[in-house]
């Protein structure tokens, strides 16, 4: 048996012991689910397990809701937000929309940053696995909602019109960093995470508001 | 006489059309009819992507390669082997030893002669180095498809067979099984890496599927069969045999989270949480999948 | 000696049907590894079921036929309690013969 399992079998047998009336608390068991996590995962190809058992504050505290079964009160909600809102990066050079064919195919490419890619793979937006995009691709998930016509329902017919801003950037920062808008969406936060550029970005954002993309027709 | 025949998805109308003057009305009428019955007789006939998924994947249940790891398995258990030269046939799966059916359905659960909560194929470890003599940290590092690993799960495969249509039925009678149910339950929650992913993300909801593939809600019990009563299972798509440990770390993968430990804490946590979950459902191991 | 094969033929009225799942991993000399090298082709390519001895069915296989195949078959007037002996040769020279009893 390793260091770090006599380790955590140590610290598991003392939680036993002191609990036994009553069984360990809450913050007990958290700490001893952290303990388990940095003994039981290793480094592996690209990925670091330090960086990713460390989360941030927003993935934090989303977990303890999830695990509570509560929601997050609204006040550690509207934090999480701003804080996410502040730090989305918006296109140096304001232009949002790029080309909606080569959006669909980084909507459609689920590739990079598991423990068997290289840091050169061209990482994909895994879009599809969670929502239903253009209307010809019969595989999409459910897990997010349809996109379908995501721009014509919002009455976008010229993404460059001063009318449109208010969308387009929305579009801009929901894809750069989803938890802007929602403190625990289940959604990546792409840009922000650095699992796609400006640019990618920009033809994705092309692919849900060019009146000319087949989301749009 | 005047024939309309109206064809769609191997249906086809014949309408009959005597007297052109007098039957207009009555021909655009039946022409009516008959496409409203031949529009609700093909979406009766289309299928649904998932239905047509469902029936590929029944006729594949017909010669599950899986009984080939099942008959291998079962060969290892008798068979003596490693440097101690002895078979498996004294191993504690957690009924007493050698006492293989029924075994599968109650585990992961807490040893006393390790002292720790285990699953089936960490268990298998243990048994293959007290009693055969192979070095159990070795085969952990051995990586899925080589070596001793195939030989685990081969083993798995079998034990789990033996507790097929069995219900699951886990102990949370032992502290530690009470408290590994709870930091199994954390790490199912636990969002991290570059995409926020938890198992949560794509397990803890009804009804959803990521592309075509249904996602069993694994924060309650999803019902025979599923989810954690799936496993092992035979992947058809790369012919692959896999157990519960092969399932989680591939999970992993896809959650860009690092490597989880074959056999460690955090795969046994999660074991608990998910077999827990599933009392009284009923096993279908091995099964197979896409 | 390659793993062995599962068998199991049910006699059924005049006939019994016979179910055989092989284990093989046959590739197909057409697929590229993760370095892009070519996987040498490797699988079955005559495959024979005999009643008793005498030889009832004979097959050419290709590399069309994929891994782990499952055959199944009828053989006419076959009886519970008849041999049922089923063997493949592969195109690296290895053969494997199993034989199961008609229930």
């Amino acid at each position: 048996m390793n260091k770090k399992t006599t380790w955590t079998l140590a610290a598991l047998a003392a939680l036993v012991v002191a609990g036994c009336a009553t069984g360990p608390s809450v913050s007990e068991l958290n700490d001893l689910a952290r303990q388990v996590a940095k003994a039981s995962f290793r480094d592996e190809g690209i990925v670091k397990a330090d960086k990713v058992l460390n989360a941030d504050e927003t993935n934090r505290l989303c977990s303890e809701a999830d695990v509570a079964g509560k929601p997050l009160d609204e006040a550690m909600a509207k934090r999480i937000e701003e804080t996410n809102l502040k730090a989305i990066q918006w296109p140096a050079d304001g232009q949002f929309l790029g080309d909606w064919k080569q959006g669909e195919a980084i909507a459609q490419s689920g590739r990079g940053l598991t423990f068997t890619d290289t840091a050169n793979t061209v990482n994909g937006g895994n879009c599809y696995n969670c929502h239903q995009i253009d209307q010809k691709e019969i595989s999409f998930g459910t897990i997010g909602p349809s996109l379908y016509h995501y721009g014509k329902i919002r009455g976008v017919t010229d993404p460059a019109s001063e009318a449109a801003k208010p969308i387009v950037e929305y579009t801009w920062g929901k894809i750069w960093n989803s938890k802007a808008y929602n403190a625990c969406s289940n959604m990546p936060r792409a840009g922000h995470s650095g699992i796609l550029n400006a640019t990618q970005i920009r033809h994705l954002v092309a692919l849900l508001l060019d009146p000319n993309s087949p989301v749009n027709k | 006489m005047l024939v309309w025949r109206v064809k769609s998805k191997g249906l086809t109308l014949l309408l009959f059309e005597q007297n052109k003057e007098v039957t207009m009305q009555r021909s655009r009428l039946l022409f009516w009819m008959a496409a409203a019955a031949l529009s609700c007789a093909s979406a009766l006939a289309q299928k649904t992507a998932s239905q047509g998924i469902d029936e590929y994947r029944a006729m594949l249940q017909d010669g599950n390669p899986a009984e080939l790891f099942e008959a291998k398995g079962e060969g290892l258990w008798t068979q003596k082997r490693g440097p101690k030269n002895a078979t498996l046939e004294k191993c504690d799966l957690g009924k007493g030893p050698g006492v293989v059916k029924g075994v599968f359905v109650e585990l992961p659960r807490f040893f006393a002669d390790t002292g720790r909560v285990q699953d089936l194929e960490s268990r298998l470890l243990t048994c293959m180095e007290t009693l055969q003599g192979f070095n159990a940290a070795e085969i952990a590092k051995t990586g899925f498809g080589k070596g001793e690993q195939n030989n685990v799960t081969a083993l798995a495969t079998w034990i789990a067979s033996e507790s097929k249509d069995m219900r699951f039925n886990l102990s949370q009678s032992h502290p530690q099984e009470k408290t590994f149910y709870e930091v199994g339950k954390r790490l199912f929650f636990q969002r991290g890496g570059p995409h926020d992913f938890a198992c949560a993300s794509c397990h803890g909801e009804d009804g959803k599927r990521i592309r075509l593939q249904d996602l069993p809600n694994l924060t309650k019990n999803p019902g025979d069969g599923v989810g954690f009563a799936a496993w092992p299972a035979y992947r058809v798509s790369n012919g692959q045999m896999w157990g519960m440990q092969q399932r989680l770390n591939d999970c992993y993968r896809q959650q860009r989270f690092p490597y989880p430990g074959f056999g460690s804490d955090a795969t046994i946590a999660l074991g608990v949480y998910l077999g827990v979950n599933s009392k009284g459902s009923a096993s279908i191991a091995p099964a197979i999948k896409r | 000696m390659a793993d062995p094969m599962r068998i199991r033929a049910q006699a059924s009225g005049d006939k019994a049907t016979v179910r055989v799942l092989m284990s093989h991993e046959m590739e197909s000399g057409q697929r590229r590894d993760a370095a892009g090298k070519l996987v040498p082709a490797w699988h079955i390519t005559e495959v024979t079921a005999a009643l008793n001895g005498k030889q009832v069915l004979a097959a050419e296989w290709g590399p069309a036929v994929s891994k782990n195949p499952f055959l199944q078959f009828a053989i006419k007037g076959a009886k519970a309690g008849d041999k049922v002996a089923v063997s493949w040769k592969d195109n690296k020279g290895d053969s494997r013969t199993d034989e199961v009893t008609v229930s």
